[in-house]
C-alpha cells in the first residue's frame, strides 16, 4: 500500500494544463512538418508553414498554441495498492485544473449548464477519466480538448453484417462532413466495440496515442494506414483548402461486444492535438 | 503573392477581392463570437445601436486566451464560424462587411454576402500564437462579463488571411479542392 497525498495530484493537474497546452509532441510536430515537405500546392504550403511557425512561437515564448485552450480531459490511471490522503480526488483535480488555467493565462471555456449556459469563470469541471490498475502508481494525462474538432465527432450503432466495410465508409463519410471546419490538417481517433458511451471512450483515449504508434494488432495496424491514407486522397487539404494532408495522424482502439452490434465512435482533433502525461 | 490591404471595408475594396486571394489586412477590426452575436443581434432587434459603428466594419470571430503581462492580447486564433451563421446576415444588413473566422458557412449567408459584398477571411484555425502577433493593441468595448466572448477593438497589422467567400459567392473550400483533385488526374 502507498499513500499518496492528493495535494501532489493538484501540483501534477496544474502543471501538465500549462505544457500540454504551450508546447505540442514532438510525434505531432514531426508529423507536420513530414507533410509540409510532401505538399506542393502554394497555399497548402504557406498553410502548413504558418502552422509551424505557430507551434516554434508556443514553445519559444510558452504561450498557448491555440486559443482555445479546451475543455481539460484528465485521464487517471490509478494502481490498486494506492491510498489517496489529504483530501477528495475528485476536488484535487479540479483544483489543479482551476491553478493551471489561472497560472497559465489560460482561456476558461466551460459553461456551467449545457442549456443555460454561464461560463464558471476557471475551466472547471475537468472532465475526469478513471481507470484501477495493477501496481501502486498514479499516472496522469491531461489533453486539452478544443471543439471546434470535439463539435465534428460522431457515433453510429452497426449491425454486426455492416462489417468492415461499413465502419471505413463511415471514418471517410465524417471526415467529408468535418471539412474545414476542425482546423485540417486534423488527427482521427476511432473507437470500435464495448458499448454505445465505451467506443466513445475508446475514440478519445486513440487521441491520446502517439500519431506516429500503430495498433499492436495487424488487422488494426493496417486499417489505419489504409484509411490515413483515403482520407488523404479526399483532397480537403490543410485548412481546408485544398491539398495532400487532410489528416497527420488516426488511430484506432477496439474491445470486444455485444453479439447484436458493432459501436464505431470517432473522434476528431485539430492539428493542435495535445497531451501531457506524468507518472506519480 | 500576399496583397496587403488597408480597412475599412468598403463596398469598392471588397469588391476586389476573389476567392483564394492571400491577403495581409491593416486596420480595426471586432472580436465577437456566440454568446456577444446573441446580444449584438438583440440589441438591433430592439432597435437599439451597437457597441461598435457597424458600417465596413470587420468582424474577427475569436475569444482569445487571457493577455499575460507584458502582451497586448493572448493566442488568438479564429473560432468555427459556422456558429454565427444564425446571426451574420443581420450584421451584414447594418453593414458589417467582413468576416474573419474558419469553417463553412451556410447557403443563407453566402446569399447575404452576394448582397451586401460581403467578404469572408479564413485566418489559420489552431494557429493562435501566430495571429496574436499581429494584433497591436485590444481594447475592451462592450460585454465585459462574457469572459473570453467579450467584443474588444483590435488594430491589426499585416495579418495573413485567405479569402475564402468572396462577394460573388465563389468559395475557396470548393474551389481549392477541385483545384487539387483535378490535378491529381
Amino acid at each position: 500500500m502507498r499513500e499518496i497525498n492528493v495535494s501532489l495530484v493538484t501540483d501534477t493537474v496544474e502543471k501538465l494544463c500549462i505544457d500540454a497546452n504551450n508546447h505540442l509532441p514532438e510525434d505531432v510536430k514531426c508529423a507536420i512538418k513530414n507533410c509540409r515537405a510532401c505538399e506542393d500546392g502554394e497555399i497548402a504550403q504557406g498553410v502548413l508553414d504558418n502552422i509551424i511557425e505557430n507551434f516554434e512561437i508556443a514553445d519559444n515564448e510558452n504561450v498557448p498554441i491555440c486559443q482555445d485552450t479546451g475543455m481539460a480531459c484528465v485521464f487517471l490511471e490509478i494502481g490498486q495498492d494506492v491510498h489517496f490522503v489529504g483530501g477528495d480526488l475528485t476536488d484535487a483535480v479540479n483544483e489543479g485544473v482551476r491553478r493551471g488555467y489561472d497560472k497559465g493565462y489560460l482561456r476558461k471555456s466551460v459553461v456551467a449548464d449545457p442549456v443555460r449556459r454561464g461560463n464558471t469563470g476557471d475551466n472547471t469541471p475537468a472532465m475526469i477519466y478513471t481507470e484501477i490498475v495493477p501496481g501502486e502508481n498514479v499516472k496522469i494525462t491531461v489533453g486539452p480538448k478544443g471543439f471546434g474538432s470535439e463539435n465534428m465527432s460522431r457515433i453510429c450503432m452497426f449491425k454486426p453484417s455492416h462489417g468492415i466495410e461499413g465502419i471505413k465508409n463511415f471514418i471517410l463519410e465524417t471526415v467529408e462532413i468535418a471539412g474545414p471546419n476542425p482546423c485540417p490538417p486534423m488527427v482521427v481517433g476511432v473507437g470500435i466495440g464495448g458499448t454505445f458511451d465505451k467506443a466513445a471512450l475508446l475514440a478519445k483515449k486513440a487521441l491520446m496515442r502517439p500519431i506516429d504508434s500503430e495498433n499492436p494488432d495487424p488487422y488494426y495496424a493496417d486499417l489505419e494506414k489504409e484509411m490515413l491514407e483515403k482520407i488523404n486522397e479526399l483532397g480537403i487539404g490543410p485548412q481546408g483548402f485544398g491539398g495532400k494532408t487532410t489528416a497527420i495522424g488516426l488511430n484506432i482502439e477496439t474491445m470486444p461486444t455485444h453479439i447484436a452490434g458493432m459501436p464505431c465512435a470517432i473522434n476528431i482533433n485539430c492539428h493542435v492535438t495535445r497531451h501531457k502525461s506524468e507518472v506519480l | 503573392m500576399a496583397k496587403k490591404i488597408t480597412l475599412p471595408l468598403t463596398e469598392k475594396l471588397a469588391k476586389t477581392l476573389k476567392a483564394g486571394d492571400e491577403v495581409l489586412l491593416t486596420g480595426t477590426i471586432y472580436t465577437s463570437r456566440d454568446a456577444g452575436h446573441k446580444r449584438m443581434c438583440e440589441t438591433l432587434a430592439r432597435g437599439e445601436e451597437l457597441p461598435f459603428d457597424p458600417k465596413d466594419a470587420t468582424i474577427y470571430y475569436v475569444g482569445p486566451t487571457p493577455a499575460k503581462p507584458g502582451q497586448v492580447i493572448g493566442s488568438a486564433g479564429p473560432t468555427t464560424s459556422g456558429r454565427m451563421d444564425a446571426y451574420a446576415p443581420t450584421m451584414m444588413s447594418v453593414g458589417a462587411r467582413g468576416m474573419i473566422g474558419k469553417g463553412a458557412r451556410l447557403p443563407e449567408v453566402i446569399d447575404a454576402m452576394k448582397k451586401y459584398s460581403g467578404v469572408y477571411f479564413g485566418a489559420i484555425g489552431g494557429a493562435g500564437a501566430l495571429l496574436a502577433k499581429c494584433i497591436k493593441s485590444a481594447e475592451l468595448i462592450a460585454y465585459e462579463d462574457l469572459g473570453a466572448e467579450a467584443l474588444r477593438k483590435l488594430y491589426v497589422e499585416d495579418m495573413p488571411l485567405v479569402v475564402i467567400i468572396d462577394s460573388e459567392g465563389n468559395n475557396l473550400y470548393e474551389k481549392g479542392r477541385e483545384a487539387y483533385l483535378a490535378g491529381r488526374k
